[in-house]
């Protein structure tokens, strides 16, 4: 469908608009120029109001001190603090370990799901056509499960003395795997508990990047497969010879994708966590919701310092994304 | 198995005779084995969420944990339909309004998007370059950096005008719409920029109007992206959670379904049957509604970049 869309879309350019700068007509021009302005405005008007104003206002907030009393009627207006929060993130310990961990469980969980995901869609790409529709179907439903279903499935399969993962574990030899796993708690400590949440991303997030490759393997010529095997390259090589390079711009934008998506996890890890009070298993977007909503009394002007260090992150990412789809031309 | 898949392909593929049959089998049989893995890796968690639903509650307290029901019990849906996820409110009014929510702002989506993919597909305008930028950004941007934001927004413009956004389904209703705007307005884009422009003229010609061209050749041409962009846009209203547990407080009779789920989880953290019954019924219209559209919804996320 979006090859279609594509081709179609690439012969439009040519066709001078009829809206033009240099359209002289006055007749015709005050009936049509108004007409795509009039099209987009109700999604703009929504999307300023909505999402872009905060982005200004975030950055406002994140420069005054401003908690929950200044929304109280006839409260003071938040006051410029001179850079405080920022100063205080600086400084904060507890705010560079969240920082390193959620860039870690990031890395981890991107990492994780883009090499399993490229293996199960090279996988399917192998496989008879039955059995792949059939492992594609299941993995429908793994993709499909709400965030917050699957938290709790994940936090019920390793649930102490009854999940499914610490039985096993216990039945399991104890020279192979160690003993007292039947009453192990792997939601204190953030090793553990970040090891369920990478799983719990990696199984939901997986099927969609082996989808993706899937899709694009198709569409590689079986004759570049050929040559390379004619030249004497194996599975490995001609991966990195053929695959990959045909693949890149699929590759570079699934990356920045699941690098988004994943940095800003926080329904699995509010389920996982089951509280604010382990600040040692915080990931960034739960700091900033703790800061401005749980935390007493709560915070605006720190929770947007801190999502204003997120959105930095992410739109760094971002700028990356608009080169891959400048590139293609879809911003034309 | 691989017995079975090996034997006729030999005579049918004399080329393949070069190397060890042997081998081949092994290899065949080792990405079955592996297709197999995925399979289970993939369906186990879904499967044990439907398998607990259905346990009954001595077998899910029991210390002998087994993989397969002994029996079957629907104690636990009978419980969460019936009884209450909340003191004082029913499983089909969370169902209510997560039903309203969801569908009006797909919707009002519907309309917003359908309208602005027709402006970007159709027409060449000055902004046009920046409003697909801005939507690429801001598809990019989580409501969980902007939350605190919109949150306060939303406060006061309650504190201004009187009118209630927050601790009803108001407010998320208008968030979800304006969250969902970037990604249907760039599915539907691709679609109604595949209608030949030829068939609008044609019919302008014939002496259809704008209004008519729009609902007798546009729209049934579009109609197929707009069901695959509503989808995507329900799926994202239906799973949301962060927005609605900040603006639903502790108004527990507007809970949306996910919301009071993870509510009842906090407070009868140990009833695992009925937490698994509900959490069941939370995924089913999403499961339905994700092996109708997920092919689609591949090429509205990947866009351009899969090109044959």
């Amino acid at each position: 469908m979006a090859q279609t869309a594509e081709a179609v879309r690439e012969q439009t350019p040519p066709e001078p608009p009829p809206a033009g700068p240099g359209g002289p007509g006055p007749g015709r021009r005050r009936r049509s120029v108004p007409t795509p302005y009039l099209l987009i405005a109700p999604a703009l008007v929504i999307l300023a109001l909505v999402l872009v104003w905060p982005v200004v206002q975030m950055v406002w907030n994140s420069l005054h001190s401003y908690t929950i009393r200044n929304l109280l009627p006839n409260a003071p207006a938040p006051e410029w603090n001179d850079f405080a929060h920022y100063r205080r993130l600086l400084s904060d310990r507890e705010f560079w370990t969240i920082l390193r961990n959620t860039v870690v469980v990031c890395v981890l969980m991107v990492g994780v799901t883009m090499v399993l995901g490229t293996l199960v869609g090279i996988l399917l790409h192998r496989l008879s056509r039955w059995f792949s529709v059939t492992v594609s179907v299941g993995m429908m439903l793994a993709w499909a499960t709400p965030a917050i279903s699957a938290s709790l499935v994940f936090r019920w399969l390793f649930l102490p003395e009854r999940g499914l993962v610490n039985v096993a574990l216990d039945r399991l030899p104890d020279w192979l795997v160690g003993s007292g796993w039947l009453n192990y708690n792997w939601f204190l400590e953030p090793v553990s508990l970040f090891g369920v949440l990478i799983t719990v991303i990696v199984w939901q997030s997986f099927p969609f990047i082996a989808v993706s490759v899937l899709a694009g393997l198709k569409s590689i010529p079986h004759e570049l497969y050929e040559a390379a095997r004619v030249d004497g390259a194996g599975g490995w090589r001609s991966f990195w010879n053929v695959t990959f390079p045909m693949l890149r711009p699929l590759f570079a934008l699934l990356l920045v994708l699941q690098i988004i998506w994943d940095l800003r996890v926080f329904t699995q890890l509010y389920i996982l966590a089951n509280s604010f009070q382990n600040k040692s298993v915080y990931l960034l977007s739960y700091y900033i919701y703790q800061q401005g909503f749980s935390a007493s009394p709560a915070n605006y002007g720190m929770g947007s310092a801190i999502a204003v260090v997120m959105t930095v992150m992410i739109l760094a990412v971002t700028a990356y994304y608009l080169r891959i789809m400048i590139r293609q031309g879809e911003t034309r | 198995m691989t017995a079975t898949t090996g034997a006729p392909t030999a005579p049918a593929a004399p080329r393949r005779r070069r190397r060890a049959p042997a081998g081949v089998l092994v290899r065949r049989a080792g990405l079955y084995a592996a297709g197999a893995a995925v399979f289970l890796f993939s369906v186990f968690p879904v499967y044990w969420m439907v398998a607990t639903a259905f346990k009954p509650v001595g077998e899910i307290f029991s210390k002998d944990t087994r993989l397969f029901p002994g029996t079957l019990t629907l104690e636990h849906f009978d419980r969460v339909i019936n009884g209450q996820l909340i003191p004082g409110v029913r499983f089909w009014e969370f169902l209510a309004n997560s039903l309203m929510v969801t569908l009006g702002s797909v919707a009002a989506g519907a309309v917003l998007s359908l309208l602005a993919a027709v402006a970007v597909a159709r027409f060449r305008f000055r902004m046009r370059g920046a409003f697909i930028i801005l939507l690429m950004v801001i598809q990019m941007v989580p409501a969980e950096a902007l939350i605190i934001s919109i949150f306060i927004n939303f406060r006061r413009f309650q504190d201004a005008t009187g009118m209630q956004m927050l601790g009803n389904l108001s407010g998320i209703l208008v968030v979800y719409t304006a969250v969902s705007l970037p990604i249907t307005i760039m599915m539907l884009r691709g679609f109604v920029a595949a209608v030949p422009k030829e068939l609008e003229e044609a019919a302008a010609i014939d002496g259809a109007g704008p209004w008519t061209v729009f609902w007798r050749i546009l729209m049934p041409l579009v109609a197929p992206g707009l069901v695959a962009a509503s989808i995507f846009a329900f799926i994202t209203a239906w799973n949301e959670f962060i927005v609605a547990l900040t603006f639903l407080g502790r108004s527990t009779e507007e809970y949306t379904l996910p919301l009071s789920l993870s509510y009842y989880f906090g407070r009868f953290g140990t009833e695992w049957g009925s937490i698994m019954a509900a959490s069941t019924l939370l995924t089913l219209p999403v499961m339905a509604f994700f092996l109708f559209v997920q092919r689609r919804m591949v090429s509205g996320l990947t866009m351009g970049a899969v090109k044959g």
